[in-house]
């Protein structure tokens, strides 16, 4: 029980650590930009299958996800260059209808250039072994690798936000956007870069799960979801609310799963809770989150004062 | 001072909607009447069917649009309603219920529960958060009905057959299922038309110009808000109702975030905040589909494209379009 509870648990820190790095570009874009983009998704989708892509023709998951990263990079500057900086300013829901468009485009896009059935990358040989524990525990070594990855991610990010020039603009832009460019700062530069910096996360976490999901045309609209939830749980435009939230999730969804029967099991009959943690458990992580909402409407960690 | 009191107390500018008059709709819906004849005659029954789905998803498109055009409430979750209308009947058929006058009452009922509670949850946030948790509860819904094995799960529930009405076997054909439905899309436009029109339509539309002013001259915004998120519901509910019914199939796909997108997109293609704009959009939105489906597999990257497209040309959707063009001729 303590072993399935450990391997649980790993699984929910590494499912949290993937969703803050998607999170992270999502909740300064919101932020920062106070742009809606729903097609954020489809840049992990996007970064899965260049990985997959590059890995293939250089036989090779790091080069693969070496050149991944600066190509998934300039896919989300044109991205910004052709449609975005267009819904600067707009209407949320022009934004939101836009970037809806943008997912049809990229979904079926990719269904046009590499076909409608799922890819397959395999684990790279130097992480395919699995780590020993404590006990008889053993875990996949790739899936450390993801969890260590994240961290290192989680910390470069922090040091961006809270220790540079670029940061304490990315700041001051997420709490009060007017107030930045009129100090005189070139408020669309920083926009492109944050843009790009978003893509290339999202591009990061759909690389990095690619060995162990399958890439498919779909992937991106289940992962945006699950995004959104953790954005919202931690505070729109908050970094470290998205990464708490990010934990959040994704151990409570992991737990929830293996768990949730086992402890109905305690109030009702066995096939009743096992039928009803089947169908609570899908559905915990936004049962949480309108939880959080109804006690904190603004989240666990508001980055805006007013909102 | 007086200018600032005649400001609070005048009626909110009209929006240009180019498919607002009564007397066009009217027309619309008695050449409608004659649709199902005329296809037989043309030897094209499908249309009836198209013109039924089309119907459909405009009196969801009208719901919708109650709560965002008219309440400024950007609601991401309304496939939701539509869903739960549908497994409704569903359920009641697979227990042995199949009249709908048992159906539509439990299933518009259920709808308004469902969005009485999660609205009034919903309604606690703004903006961003309003769109997300909305968004949050239509996944709620979605995942409840996937793991609902009992019935169907993933794979959906087939019905026994079409709802009877009053014990009789009344919508089997295809045309007379569009009849109900046409009789339905008409009643819902006459009352919503009314309900815009009465004081509680003019609260809505004053909280959604400007809630802080409508807070000032003893408005709360929140029982307005939360009554036009139940009526939408428990409408969309019907909507569901009917979709159930022609598909003689309910599906958790019906519940679909991407659905409720589509729902979005038909009432801004249409024209916000007017009544027959959801309508033409829903039906403009399904004739696209139509129409690039069978051109291509690849149609929703030209559906997308069209999409990106008219939100950088335009705005106010065709209606505003069509505006623009016409000022520009």
């Amino acid at each position: 029980m303590l072993n399935l509870f450990l391997i649980q648990a790993l699984n929910g820190v590494q499912l949290g650590i993937l969703l803050f790095l998607v999170a992270a570009g999502l909740t300064l874009i919101f932020g920062v930009m106070d742009l809606i983009n729903l097609a954020h998704g489809a840049l992990y989708m996007i970064g899965a299958y260049l990985a997959a892509t590059f890995t293939a023709a250089t036989g090779s998951f790091g080069l693969g996800l070496l050149l991944a990263l600066p190509a998934t990079l300039a896919f989300g500057l044109a991205l910004e260059f052709l449609v975005v900086r267009h819904l600067y300013g707009r209407d949320h829901l022009d934004q939101v209808l836009a970037t809806f468009g943008l997912i049809l485009i990229l979904n079926e896009g990719v269904r046009i250039v590499w076909g409608a059935a799922p890819m397959s990358v395999p684990v790279p040989d130097a992480l395919s072994g699995s780590v020993h524990l404590v006990g008889t525990l053993h875990y996949p070594l790739y899936r450390v690798a993801i969890i260590a990855a994240g961290l290192a991610t989680a910390l470069g990010l922090h040091l961006l936000v809270n220790h540079t020039r670029l940061g304490m603009r990315l700041r001051a832009g997420a709490s009060n956007g007017p107030m930045v460019a009129a100090l005189g700062i070139d408020i669309r530069r920083l926009f492109l870069v944050v843009f790009g910096l978003g893509a290339m996360l999202a591009g990061f976490a759909g690389a990095m799960v690619a060995p162990i999901l399958s890439v498919d045309p779909g992937m991106g609209d289940s992962v945006l979801i699950l995004t959104f939830v953790v954005i919202v749980i931690g505070g729109v435009g908050s970094v470290r609310g998205a990464f708490v939230a990010g934990l959040l999730v994704g151990l409570a969804d992991q737990l929830g799963r293996t768990f949730g029967p086992i402890l109905l099991r305690s109030v009702m009959d066995a096939s009743a809770a096992s039928q009803t943690g089947r169908t609570l458990a899908p559905m915990l992580i936004y049962i949480l989150m309108a939880a959080v909402l109804f006690f904190r409407p603004s989240g666990l960690f508001p980055a805006r004062g007013s909102r | 001072m007086t200018a600032l009191v005649a400001r609070i107390t005048a009626e909110p500018p009209r929006r240009r909607a180019a498919f607002s008059g009564a007397g066009l709709a009217g027309l619309v819906l008695a050449a409608l009447a004659a649709l199902p004849v005329a296809a037989e005659a043309a030897g094209l029954p499908f249309l009836v069917v198209t013109a039924t789905r089309m119907m459909i998803f405009g009196l969801a498109a009208l719901s919708l649009d109650l709560v965002l055009g008219y309440g400024a409430m950007v609601s991401f979750g309304h496939a939701a309603f539509i869903g739960l209308g549908a497994y409704a009947v569903g359920i009641l058929d697979a227990h042995g219920i199949r009249d709908l006058a048992v159906q539509a009452p439990v299933a518009a009922g259920m709808c308004a529960l469902f969005a009485l509670v999660t609205g009034a949850i919903s309604l606690r946030t703004r903006g961003v958060y309003f769109i997300m948790i909305t968004l949050a509860f239509g996944q709620m819904a979605y995942f409840f009905m996937v793991s609902l094995a009992a019935y169907g799960g993933d794979d959906g529930l087939p019905l026994s057959g079409r709802s009877t009405l009053f014990g009789m076997r009344l919508i089997e054909g295809d045309p007379a299922l569009f009849y109900l439905v046409l009789a339905v899309l008409a009643v819902a436009l006459l009352v919503l038309r009314r309900v815009v029109a009465s004081r509680f339509g003019r609260v809505l539309r004053g909280s959604r110009d400007n809630a802080v002013r409508m807070q000032a001259i003893g408005f709360s915004p929140l029982p307005y808000r939360l009554t036009a998120y139940v009526i939408a519901g428990a409408v969309a509910g019907l909507a569901g109702v009917l979709l159930a019914n022609q598909a003689e199939f309910v599906s958790p796909a019906y519940m679909s975030w991407q659905r409720s997108g589509e729902l979005i997109v038909m009432v801004v293609l249409g024209g916000m905040g007017t009544l027959v704009g959801p309508v033409v959009g829903a039906a403009a939105l399904i004739a696209l589909e139509e129409v690039l489906a069978h051109y291509s597999d690849h149609w929703r990257l030209g559906l997308g494209v069209m999409l990106v497209a008219v939100v950088l040309l335009s705005r106010g959707g065709l209606a505003g379009l069509a505006a623009k063009i016409g000022r520009r001729a």
